[in-house]
């Protein structure tokens, strides 16, 4: 073994330029799908990292129907109290839930009594909201990062068109259920940053003022956000709740519920999906690329070497033997590619993070991309190439141990 | 007892309509520890013989067996064993692997054919790379060594796994005079003292006035068998 390979390397070097060029070919492929996996992986992870952290949760439970109708908010659709206690058993019964928080979700008009606009408005309880969203503190741009009963947070696109600075007095005009409308004066204690998405521009009020301008006695809920101890849990957790709450509706205790998880929620996992596509097609292409350029190193060395193989062949080598000589030949040539490739990519990601450069999306700006060097994701990505290197070199290391040695000898 | 016996061997290749006789009823018998060899002019089927008593390749009708194994129904693994055990060889050009040192080359059929252990490996090659007389070059690449040297390092390669039978085809046509005869000597003595049998092809008159047993081969057929004074 060690012979066939000091035979394949002293090969290699014999045509240094060559298996340089090819090596550097996989290289280049290896690099681009290595930074490009880190990079977008990165992206969509702080993307998605965002909208968990900072408006969705993990994942939500609603009354059933509610999500598809709401772009406005309706009343109708809620949990009732009992309703609600059953879910919140349920979520404290699941190992896999680290907190949740109820929500009363509803539209409303918003005055600073020269103008008037329509808002969204979130009444929830604070403390579980905050432990339930922990990037929600730094999304509070202005004002204190928490929520006091009579005070509203509302989101900075709000504040900036409509000059509503901290400490104003403003109006909140929401109709209820039952069609009677009703107004609450608040004090605006802060001011929230956009997230892009559903829900990134909603304003924050506490869940008993929510409750007293809906003039609902008893508190119902439109959405119960919820965050996990795992987020590589999700779709455990996720099916586990869904099951439960449907044999609580079976049992005849609950109204029908529907849980969705962040997926199902945001438009943004389009795009990560997108993202991953691409990633995908660049490892084909890096597939491609290894093949053809293995393969084809290897057929010319097949063919420049067809009376050393001739000689060997006669002298009484196993085909068998010649087949490893060549495919030891193809997979060292693999391995230089990856070892080249990976340690730059290595480099490279490090680089990114050293830079530290920042993208826009959306209205959200100077968010700063980190991408991590994945040992996971670099062993997967190497063992693609150095099988496919194998596969390339296979026909041409077959048609090697294949040689009829007399024609092979007669060969220039 | 005859370490080749070939029975009306003859062999004929195809070449799109046209079928011709490379050898014709050619008919011998050598015995172990002789110094044969098979001359004749060009086209005479000198090295298509070659080829098959060294179960390279495989007589069209005829019988021909090689130290008691009838190579004529060999397959394609089984005939390279058999080479592997039983042939060494020795080509025109050397064909040395460029990429192994002379040494190495040597080492080649003990390591990756004939699988001896690394101790006695070693033993192996410095005694025939000292029998040669090219010990001294024994870390040089092919080609950093002289046509001469190469050719004595691809006979120590053939001998160093003691086989029964070395076949050369044309062994010193590449070679000066000088060269030649030390490579003929060295062959002797492996004849004298291993009783390895020795057969060539050739144009070469040293090498057939080295020889005891001259076959004359014409058109594929064996048309001589002359024993001479080297013989004695
Ligand atoms: N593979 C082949 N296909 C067709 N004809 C062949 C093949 N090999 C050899 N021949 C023919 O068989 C005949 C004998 O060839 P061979 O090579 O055995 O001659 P030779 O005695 O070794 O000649 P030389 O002294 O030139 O080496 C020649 O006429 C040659 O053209
Ligand atoms: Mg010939």
């Amino acid at each position: 073994m060690s012979t066939l390979i000091k035979i394949a390397v002293r090969n290699l070097t014999r045509y240094r330029r060559r298996s340089f060029l090819t090596a550097s070919l996989i290289a280049i492929g290896v690099i681009a799908v290595v930074v490009f996996e880190a990079a977008s992986g990165a992206f969509t992870g702080l993307m998605i990292g965002q909208m968990t952290d900072a408006m969705l949760g993990h994942l939500q439970v609603h009354r059933r129907g509610y999500v598809a109708s709401i772009d406005n908010l309706p009343l109708t659709l809620m949990l009732t109290p009992a309703d609600v206690a059953v879910v919140e058993q349920t979520l404290r019964a699941q190992p896999g839930v680290e907190s949740y928080s109820r929500r009363l979700k509803f539209g409303a008009m918003f005055s600073n009594y020269t103008e008037t606009t329509a808002l969204r408005l979130n009444g929830v309880h604070p403390e579980d909201e905050w432990r339930t969203l922990p990037l929600l503190a730094s999304r509070i741009t202005r004002g204190t990062a928490t929520l006091e009963k009579g005070h509203i947070i509302i989101p900075d696109l709000l504040a900036n068109g409509m000059g509503v600075k901290l400490g104003d007095t403003v109006v909140v005009i929401a109709t209820n259920r039952d069609g009677s409308v009703n107004a609450a004066q608040l004090v605006v204690s802060g001011v929230l940053a956009n997230v892009t998405g559903p829900s990134g521009r909603d304003g924050y009020l506490h869940i008993e003022d929510a409750m007293s301008l809906l003039r609902m006695d008893a508190p119902e809920i439109s959405e119960i956000a919820v965050r996990l101890k795992d987020f590589d849990q999700l779709d455990q957790v996720a099916g586990a709740v869904r099951s439960a709450l449907q044999q609580s509706t079976t049992a005849g205790r609950i109204a029908e519920t529907e849980v969705h998880t962040w997926e199902g929620l945001s438009p943004f996992y389009n795009v990560a999906v997108l993202i991953n596509i691409l990633a995908l097609s660049a490892t084909l292409g890096l597939v491609a690329i290894v093949l053809v350029s293995v393969m084809n190193v290897m057929l010319m060395s097949v063919y420049e070497r067809v009376k050393e193989i001739g000689t060997i062949a006669a002298m009484g080598t196993m085909p068998r033997t010649i087949l490893s000589m060549f495919v030891i030949e193809g997979l060292s040539l693999g391995v230089l590619g990856i070892l080249i490739g990976d340690a730059v990519a290595a480099a490279a990601i490090l680089g990114i993070n050293v830079i530290g450069p920042t993208f826009n999306f959306g209205r959200e700006t100077g968010l700063v991309l980190s991408p991590q060097v994945d040992l996971w994701q670099m062993l997967i990505i190497s063992g693609v190439v150095l099988f496919v290197a194998v596969v390339g070199t296979v026909q041409p290391a077959f048609k090697a141990s294949r040689m009829e040695p007399v024609e092979a000898l007669r060969h220039g | 007892m005859s370490l080749i016996v070939a029975d009306d061997l003859t062999k004929t290749y195809t070449t799109g309509t046209v079928r011709m006789d490379a050898l014709k009823d050619v008919t011998f018998t050598i015995d172990r520890a002789s110094f044969v060899t098979f001359i004749g002019p060009s086209g005479s089927g000198k090295t298509t013989l070659l080829n098959l008593i060294g179960a390279l390749d495989r007589p069209t009708t005829g019988r021909l067996l090689v130290a008691d194994t009838d190579v004529s129904t060999l397959d394609r693994r089984a005939a390279a064993a058999f080479r592997g055990q039983t042939i060494g060889f020795i080509f025109q050009e050397f064909n040395l692997m460029p990429v192994l040192t002379a040494y190495e080359n040597v080492e080649y059929p003990l390591l990756l054919i004939q699988r001896v252990a690394a101790a006695e490996r070693r033993r192996r090659v410095l005694a025939l790379l000292e029998a040669v007389g090219v010990a001294d070059q024994h870390d040089k690449y092919p080609d950093q060594l002289s046509g001469g040297q190469k050719q004595r390092i691809a006979v120590a390669r053939a001998l160093v796994t003691n086989p029964q039978l070395v076949l050369a085809d044309e062994p010193t046509a590449n070679l000066d005079h000088a060269n030649a005869a030390l490579v003929m000597s060295t062959m002797r003595r492996m004849r004298d003292t291993l009783k390895t049998t020795f057969v060539f092809s050739t144009h070469d008159p040293r090498v057939m006035a080295e020889a005891e047993i001259v076959f004359r081969l014409e058109d594929g057929r064996l048309v001589g068998r002359d024993v001479t004074g080297a013989a004695a």
